[in-house]
């Protein structure tokens, strides 16, 4: 009962939770947390149960309103859109549990709005993930960037200025789609995606539907964040809360490249795939090359977050099934990679007062078990086996040489070096240099770590440092965390089972080869 | 270069829109002709749509016992009419946030011209 109406189920309820908790709230502002994780609990039990019937027993479509298909607005759980809710309400659920502190100390007086709107930025992301319908993937799309502006504004005092932009940049992107749907219209007069697939070769005219894909990919990539049009991302991420940050950058540009996917599957046209794989190498080279330059962890990892998006898109405008399927794997390790980064930038930010990395010395004496998670994402960033990221480069690497694309081959390789770079460059401040007094004299470093080697302790006796004790994230925050850098580990030790029970059912017909 | 336009001014006239409209969201200073440039994009948008619907010689999507059923042909397309309804909700919505967004970049910052705005933030750090 409940797998087979699951499709709606997903994507209604965080709808509906974003609805009751400012009606609940009003009255008992504590309960707004309460049914926020309850729901985050709710989806993620039925995400679970959908993803193992869709691998069972093949997709599960929903007719809304009882109506059929090319009439009616369709969702769709398949093996793809499956995978895809479970790592949205994976990665929400540990949001959530960590939030509750962080809310209560970054927001206060606002926790009800901000449960509300990210319940109604769920609901628009799970709805786009599902949803079988080009103009309901609109409405979805826009739910989730309105309420994502909400987000991102709220928190600093320079949070409305970024939201605006990234509002002004996203309203752009959305445009672009609804008048790329239209031309799709024009020319097959149906909006759903299975039946455009199906008139789309008998069409009497191909070029409105070249037109229509071109806009309606320049709106996604304006979505996703992808090289010369992610200036947005930055801005937006460093000044946002924490939380919010936490929340958004896992999934937020991951569902609209699962949306580029969703739109290729109805309709190839091979010229453009070349503009995008070479965008897609332009965004991982900038994109890394930007994050060694940053002084700000949280822009650091903004940046990084646009050349890991070049990966994703890199590995679906491959079109081979081992690329797709380095794709598919880097949006799961990717969104468990950023959550912990952000996450522990949070817990950084409460804790030690600033994210600067020049001012993060010592900082794993102060926060080890949080220091122990971040360093596990960062290497899992660079490509360091046994973590999950290595794996996921891997396939990319494999699809990129049996398309036989060695340039991109190259780009790979390249940027995992310069991901060394600003891995070693933070690694190096935090841990071996306790002791430099540069340009500040507080410095934060406890007892636990004093090491007496006999040059530098003759150093030592003379400077004045004061010590900050050791101060670690509460058990809440500090949990989800964990939780997180463990799965990161154990997703790459089990990538064999993950790729060939879930990703391989997942790969899109036209990717596989002609029998 | 007249034939080509010839028949499709309507089109024309959306593209312009469509270009004036990112032009202001790209080039002006002032946030709110941004948020003006931004409700004209979708203004052509919401046009194109209709048009997309536009059938010549054909009449409303209503029952017309002159016209026989075997000819679905002489009335228009009603979908894209009831979908533009939703996207007009979704234009209106957008405005809202963003007119709200500007009043809490004034409130913060006591102006709306990016340049100074750009300054003021530049001060602050």
């Amino acid at each position: 009962m409940i797998t087979q109406n699951s499709p709606a189920l997903i994507p209604v309820l965080y709808l509906a939770a974003s609805m009751i908790i400012p009606m609940v709230g009003y009255f008992r502002p504590g309960a707004s947390y309460a049914i926020a994780l309850l729901t985050c609990v709710a989806v993620f039990g039925i995400s679970l149960m959908g993803l193992q019937e869709v691998m069972a027993n093949g997709a599960i479509s929903y007719h809304l309103g009882g109506w059929m298909p090319p009439v009616g607005i369709e969702f769709v759980l398949d093996p793809l859109s499956a995978f895809i809710c479970v790592i949205i309400s994976a990665c929400v659920l540990m949001v959530m549990i960590y939030a509750r502190n962080n809310v209560r100390q970054e927001l206060p007086g606002s926790s009800i709005g901000f449960y509300s709107l990210s319940m109604l930025f769920l609901g628009g992301l799970a709805g786009m993930a599902i949803t079988g319908d080009f103009f309901n993937l609109f409405v979805f799309l826009e739910v989730a960037a309105l309420a994502g502006y909400g987000l991102l504004a709220i928190g600093t005092r320079r949070g409305p200025v970024s939201a605006f932009r990234y509002l002004v940049l996203g309203t752009a992107g959305a445009i672009f789609y609804l008048v790329g749907v239209g031309f799709i219209l024009m020319a097959t007069g149906s909006l759903n995606m299975v039946d455009i697939g199906n008139i789309l070769p008998h069409a009497e005219y191909q070029r409105p539907v070249i037109v229509g894909l071109v806009f309606i990919l320049l709106g996604i990539v304006i979505k996703m964040g992808v090289f010369p049009l992610h200036h947005w991302l930055p801005d937006a991420y460093t000044d946002a809360s924490s939380t919010a940050t936490t929340l958004i950058a896992p999934i937020g540009t991951k569902v609209a490249a699962y949306v580029f996917i969703r739109i290729l599957t109805v309709y190839e046209f091979p010229p453009l795939m070349d503009v995008l794989c070479w965008l897609a190498a332009a965004s991982i080279i900038a994109g890394s090359i930007l994050a060694i330059v940053q002084n700000n962890i949280k822009r650091m990892l903004a940046y990084s977050s646009v050349a890991n998006i070049g990966y994703i898109t890199l590995g679906i405008a491959l079109a081979n099934p081992m690329a797709f399927i380095g794709a598919m794997l880097h949006i799961l390790m990717h969104a468990l990679m950023k959550l912990v980064l952000f996450a522990a930038a949070g817990g950084m930010l409460n804790n030690m007062g600033t994210v600067n990395i020049s001012r993060l010395r010592g900082f794993p004496t102060v926060m080890p078990w949080t220091a122990l998670a971040f360093f596990i994402a960062l290497l899992s960033m660079v490509g360091i086996p046994p973590t999950g990221g290595f794996f996921s480069k891997l396939y990319l690497i494999w699809g990129a040489i049996e398309a036989d694309a060695w340039i991109f081959v190259f780009v790979i390789v390249f940027s995992s070096i310069l991901g060394m770079v600003y891995l070693f460059r933070v690694m190096n401040i935090a841990f071996f240099r306790p002791y430099e007094t540069a340009d500040d004299k507080k410095i934060t470093q406890s007892f636990a770590l004093t090491v007496t080697s006999p040059i530098e302790s003759i150093d030592e006796s003379s400077k004045q440092f004061e010590t900050m004790p050791r101060k670690e994230m509460g058990l809440l925050m500090l949990l989800p965390v964990l939780i997180v850098a463990v799965s990161i580990i154990l997703v790459g030790i089990y990538n064999g089972p993950i790729v060939h029970e879930v990703i391989s059912l997942a790969v899109p017909e036209f990717l596989k080869p002609a029998p | 270069m007249l034939e080509l336009i010839e028949g499709y001014y309507a089109h024309f006239f959306l593209m312009l829109l469509f270009v004036i409209g990112l032009y202001a969201m790209m080039m002006k200073k002032n946030l709110i002709k941004k948020i003006f440039g931004m409700s004209m994009i979708q203004s052509a948008a919401i046009l194109f749509w209709i048009l997309v619907a536009y059938k010549e010689g054909a009449t409303v999507p209503i029952l017309d016992p002159g016209i026989s059923l075997e000819n679905p042909d002489m009335y228009m397309n009603p979908m894209p009419h009831t979908l533009m309804l939703t996207a007009i909700v979704v234009a209106v919505v957008t405005l809202g946030v963003a007119i709200a967004l500007a009043i809490a970049v004034y409130r913060n910052y006591n102006t709306l011209d990016e340049d100074e705005l750009l300054a003021r933030i530049k001060e602050e750090q």
